[in-house]
């Protein structure tokens, strides 16, 4: 199970990729092997404002239906439309081709991207998953 | 074992089981097109035998069971007095006075106790077996080819819906062609010493036919497109057969009486007061267990299965609707999470092999 040490995590298993103030967003390996074949993502417009902890879409498996929640506080900025013709990239691929969406979030004081304090580290969501069994 | 091959593992009905091993639309797609081997042993089996043990059953049950030939199986049911649905059943006839029963994991303290109480007065012994065996499933059109290359039994004599003894990579078994998924296949009844040893001999043999170990995801969407119920979800203790679509389990011209017999006679004549229908949609969003289904806009009934269909590559659902909805002429909807989606009334099953 792949957990790239330089994302931050959600407990609701999102991950997040900050380059200068923008976001990107997807779920993570352990997410999609728990919710099987992906079959379908439904992913906020960009323009939207989205808030961190907030439902922004829903991730359809074959088993279940999952609301997908965003990690940060800003505008969508892009959405992944590839995944409309292929959802089982966030199968395959769930940190490259299958990420989800992009969010343009606030800037801090040194000019640096905002992002919830409670984002967890690599090893802090490692740790989350294996309590999780 | 499972975790060896890098599973999924989930719990059900206090077992720990194999939801899937890689991806679940592989695993189905391989057993429409090749085979998938199931480890099915959360199965409850419960040994009915004596000289009074198809008359035990013929009152226990809904089906004629001692009208059943040794080496046949039959599908059935076993209901409360009220005509509830207590278990859907496969029971299967081993000898002229041995019957084998399979309920579904859950169920199987209900129906042994049931069983147990409603055979007394019989000359007959109903044992919980379940720890006995081990159940391995092997489904889809290469099965036969791939298990009759480890067997002593002539698969190609064997019927659908029959049963023999006989040996499985050495080990003895209690094998028939019976299953959940719409194809052709077998399930092995083996000791549980023996399970990965039969396990292993059939997964060798059948990986160059393209057959891979299967869980209990690609199983449910196999039997859902096969339009075959789930207990808990199409069959209940609130419903008798008759709203499944399965009056035909209850045998109401067999001798004496069963238990049942005369609710079910009544819900017989006054019809049911739901039906299970099939429905499809033409949309992305899946319409799952719960979601309420409406015709012409009224709420009219429910779904009790639902899923993306693999083979058809559209979402597929059972449900129930009040008897009385004209399901036929009526614009039906899905609310699926608030959104009222196109569904369309389907026959079902969804899907029939070609034979």
């Amino acid at each position: 199970m792949s957990i790239p040490a330089e994302l931050r995590y959600t407990p609701e298993h999102e991950w997040v990729s900050v380059e200068g103030t923008v976001a990107s967003v997807g779920i993570t390996e352990y997410a999609a092997q728990q919710l099987g074949d992906v079959v379908y993502v439904s992913l906020p417009s960009v323009g939207t404002a989205v808030t961190a902890g907030e439902p922004c879409g829903e991730v359809e498996s074959v088993k279940s239906v999952s609301d997908l929640y965003s990690p940060v506080d800003g505008e969508v900025t892009e959405v992944n439309t590839e995944l409309d013709d292929d959802p089982s990239l966030v199968n395959a691929e769930p940190y490259a081709a299958g990420w989800m969406f992009r969010v343009r979030v606030a800037q801090d004081g040194n000019g640096d991207a905002a992002l919830p304090p409670d984002l967890l580290s690599a090893a802090e969501y490692e740790e989350l998953t294996k309590s999780a069994g | 074992m499972h975790e060896r091959l890098g599973a999924v593992i989930t719990s059900f009905a206090g077992w720990q089981m194999p939801l899937r091993y890689g991806s679940e639309t592989a695993e189905h797609q391989a057993v429409r097109r090749a085979a998938g081997l199931f480890d099915l042993s959360h199965m409850g089996e419960i040994l009915v035998s004596g000289p009074g043990a198809g008359g035990a059953l013929d009152y226990g049950l809904t089906g004629f069971l001692s009208g059943l030939r040794p080496g046949r199986a039959r599908y059935t049911m076993i209901c409360a007095p009220d005509g509830g649905v207590l278990d859907d059943l496969v029971v299967y006839r081993r000898g002229e006075q041995e019957f084998l029963v399979i309920a579904n994991a859950a169920n199987t303290p209900v129906v042994f106790d049931e069983l147990r109480s409603r055979a007394a007065g019989f000359d007959a012994v109903v044992a919980d077996a379940t720890d006995d065996y081990a159940l391995i499933a092997i489904q889809g059109p290469a099965a036969a080819g791939i298990l009759g290359g480890l067997t002593d039994l002539d698969l190609g004599a064997m019927k659908y819906y029959a049963g023999a003894f006989g040996s499985v990579a050495g080990a003895p078994a209690w094998v028939a062609r019976t299953g959940y998924t719409g194809e052709d296949g077998f399930e092995v009844f083996g000791r549980p010493a023996d399970a990965v040893g039969i396990w292993d001999a059939l997964a060798s043999a059948g990986a160059s036919a393209g057959l891979v170990p299967a869980g209990l995801a690609a199983r449910d969407t196999l039997r859902l497109e096969a339009g075959m119920p789930l207990y808990g979800n199409e069959l209940g203790p609130d419903l008798t057969p008759f709203e499944a679509g399965l009056g035909r389990v209850v045998k109401f011209d067999k001798p004496g009486d069963f238990v049942g017999r005369s609710a079910l006679e009544a819900r017989s004549l006054a019809g049911p007061s739901r039906a299970l229908v099939g429905l499809t949609l033409q949309s992305r969003r899946v319409a799952r267990h719960g979601y309420p289904v409406f015709a012409d806009g009224i709420q009219a009934g429910a779904v009790t299965s639902g899923a993306p269909s693999p083979t058809l590559g559209h979402p597929i659902a059972m449900a129930y609707l009040t008897a009385g909805t004209d399901a036929r002429d009526a614009v039906l909807t899905v609310g699926i999470r608030g959104e009222a989606v196109p569904a369309q009334l389907t026959d079902l099953p969804f899907y029939s092999r070609s034979r």
